[in-house]
């Protein structure tokens, strides 16, 4: 039971993360990464409708005939992402018009119909909960990481506009780290989005092989040779 | 007594990578010395600045990867694709332009894509795309050719534009940038040829009204003439050494003479003519140098042809059509991308074998 948890969040977060292994949802991922802020806004909100529609596709999954289950799934999301919406509209609005056409945007989002798929519709309420809580946290990670390498190239400043999503009280949080006559527009225009996506997922997979030649590294105990010629 | 076998195609010069890369750096010389005549001593610092920096990140992506320094940096590849990315920027743009396009065009663009020949981007381009959509302003900044400039900076003002953007005297790249133009006594900012004819042209004028210009003299504007006459020089140069096949450039200029010529047809008040796109930015440097690159081409002459007919299309489409004034680098990596399906198309028959049926 632990152990089981354990391995769906290491999945979500790391090995199977929805940003850089499964590569699902770059849309928005794409789109809207300009800012930490902005990134932080839909990743939190993708994380709301993911663990949502987890939990009650795997609560109606036996009710569901399995033909007409992708169309359910995709109302359920759907609601999901109204509630969101409707909630971003009535408090954050200015980050509600700064994200736009990419909030509605989520229930398109595959990372959130392919969890319902894959493991919502095959597990308990509160497995698939977990799992969408961790799949929300690994996009949300991702996608604030590349919001923060973005801003930070493109503006020199991180938390910029943090007021949006947080209130007035947010304002100070923005931190001029670099200071620019010329910014370098490219990361804050769409090239710079798939150039530094390019670079996380190189970073993970560097990562990974690392681990994977310090596994090799460790002394493999000699096998016993056997003789299968000419026995006498 | 042994004997040196080698295997087919059997050259009887050989010649390494070194050698031609020296051979397309002395073909640039033309119109290397024109650039520098027409915009002054800037060019010398773009291309030092350049070559240091392209050698330094070269060693030092050869050593996170691996590998001897001193083979990589032997085979003036790095040097090729500093000098075409200096020559393509304006010559007073800040250090630290050159430093950033440098940068990318041999760290990013070839060794994270595995060094020399694997690149399927051409580096130079690439750096040069980087550099004109982060920093547009000091990319379109070009001095006016000397001829025009009310005053052509000496030596000592192009090192201090280039190091702190003013000259030992204070006064700012812009106005180092105004010219007389006679007709009006006001003196205004100098733009390139291709940028002047789109400003007006999208303001309304038509082509022979933009024409009016004082720097409309000859085939297609003072000094860029001059420049492009050069490279057309250094490229037949290379050809006469065969270091490129005329493959490359003859698909090129064609298929964009033809664009013109057709535009001027149709629309000849409102599309610039054959002159001005062949002879003016960057047309003649862009089909002996740039798209002749020998890695991000296309492989057989079948398939040159075609990359290079759809260089000279997309360079006409978008400088008539797109929002910057030449397109010289887009088309380029444009047709970069459609290397793989051209060489798939392209595949010359075995020898002996009939086509296949398809």
């Amino acid at each position: 039971m632990n152990s089981e948890y354990r391995t769906l969040s290491k999945d979500g977060l790391w090995e199977n993360n929805p940003a850089l292994v499964q590569l699902l949802g770059l849309c928005p991922l794409l789109a809207v990464s300009g800012t930490v802020t902005n990134a932080l806004g839909l990743g939190i909100a993708t994380l709301l409708v993911l663990v949502g529609s987890n939990i009650t596709v795997s609560l109606v999954r036996n009710f569901v005939p399995n033909e007409i289950r992708i169309p359910v799934f995709v109302i359920v999301i759907a609601t999901f992402v109204t509630l969101v919406e409707l909630t971003m509209n009535a408090f954050t609005y200015g980050l509600y018009m700064a994200l736009g056409i990419f909030i509605p945007l989520i229930v398109t989002n595959c990372a959130i119909i392919g969890r319902a798929e894959a493991y919502a519709s095959k597990n308990n309420w509160y497995k698939a909960g977990f799992d969408g809580l961790m799949m929300g946290l690994g996009f949300a990670a991702v996608l604030v990481a590349l919001g923060a390498i973005r801003e930070l190239i493109g503006q020199g400043t991180l938390f910029d506009g943090a007021e949006l999503l947080l209130g007035e009280w947010a304002s100070s949080l923005r931190i001029q780290l670099i200071e620019f006559d010329y910014p370098l527009l490219l990361a804050i225009l769409p090239p710079g989005a798939f150039i530094g996506l390019g670079f996380l997922i190189a970073g993970k997979n560097w990562l990974d092989e690392k681990k994977r030649e310090k596994l090799a590294k460790a002394p493999v105990e000699k096998a016993q040779r056997a003789r299968v010629t000419h026995v006498s | 007594m042994s004997f040196y076998i080698a295997s087919s195609p059997h050259h009887h010069q050989r010649r390494t990578t070194a050698k031609l890369m020296q051979w397309v750096l002395i073909a640039m010389l033309p119109g290397f010395l024109a650039q520098l005549y027409f915009f002054g001593w800037g060019v010398i610092l773009q291309l030092l600045l350049a070559i240091a920096v392209a050698l330094a990140a070269e060693s030092l992506c050869l050593l996170a990867r691996d590998r001897a320094p001193s083979t990589g940096l032997q085979d003036n590849t790095a040097i090729v694709t500093a000098a075409l990315l200096a020559v393509s920027i304006p010559p007073l743009a800040p250090w630290w332009i050159i430093v950033i396009g440098t940068l990318f065009s041999i760290v990013v663009v070839k060794h994270l894509f595995g060094g020399v020949g694997h690149n399927i981007f051409n580096p130079a381009m690439a750096g040069y795309v980087v550099l004109l959509i982060s920093f547009p302003v000091q990319m379109t900044a070009w001095m006016p050719p000397t001829g025009l400039a009310t005053q052509a900076p000496s030596f000592i003002d192009s090192l201090y534009l280039f190091l702190f953007q003013f000259t030992s005297e204070g006064f700012s790249l812009e106005q180092m940038r105004r010219v007389d133009t006679g007709a009006m006594l006001d003196a205004v900012v100098m733009a390139t040829p291709l940028d002047h004819l789109k400003t007006q042209l999208s303001q309304g004028a038509t082509l022979s009204e933009a024409m009016q210009h004082p720097q409309f003299t000859g085939l297609a504007g003072m000094g860029w003439q001059w420049v492009n006459l050069g490279y057309l020089l250094g490229g037949l140069l290379l050809l006469q050494q065969r270091i490129i096949q005329w493959h490359i450039p003859v698909a090129l200029i064609a298929s964009l003479a033809f664009c013109a010529l057709l535009g001027s047809i149709l629309a000849p008040d409102y599309l610039p003519g054959l002159s001005i796109h062949l002879f003016s930015g960057a047309t003649m440097f862009a089909a002996f140098f740039i798209a002749t690159d020998p890695v991000s081409a296309a492989t057989s002459s079948k398939g040159k042809l075609i990359y290079a007919g759809l260089i000279g299309v997309l360079i006409y489409v978008i400088r008539s059509y797109g929002g910057y004034p030449d397109a010289v680098a887009f088309a380029v990596l444009l047709a970069n991308l459609c290397v793989p399906v051209i060489d798939q198309y392209t595949r010359p028959v075995t020898y002996g074998h009939r086509k296949e049926q398809g």
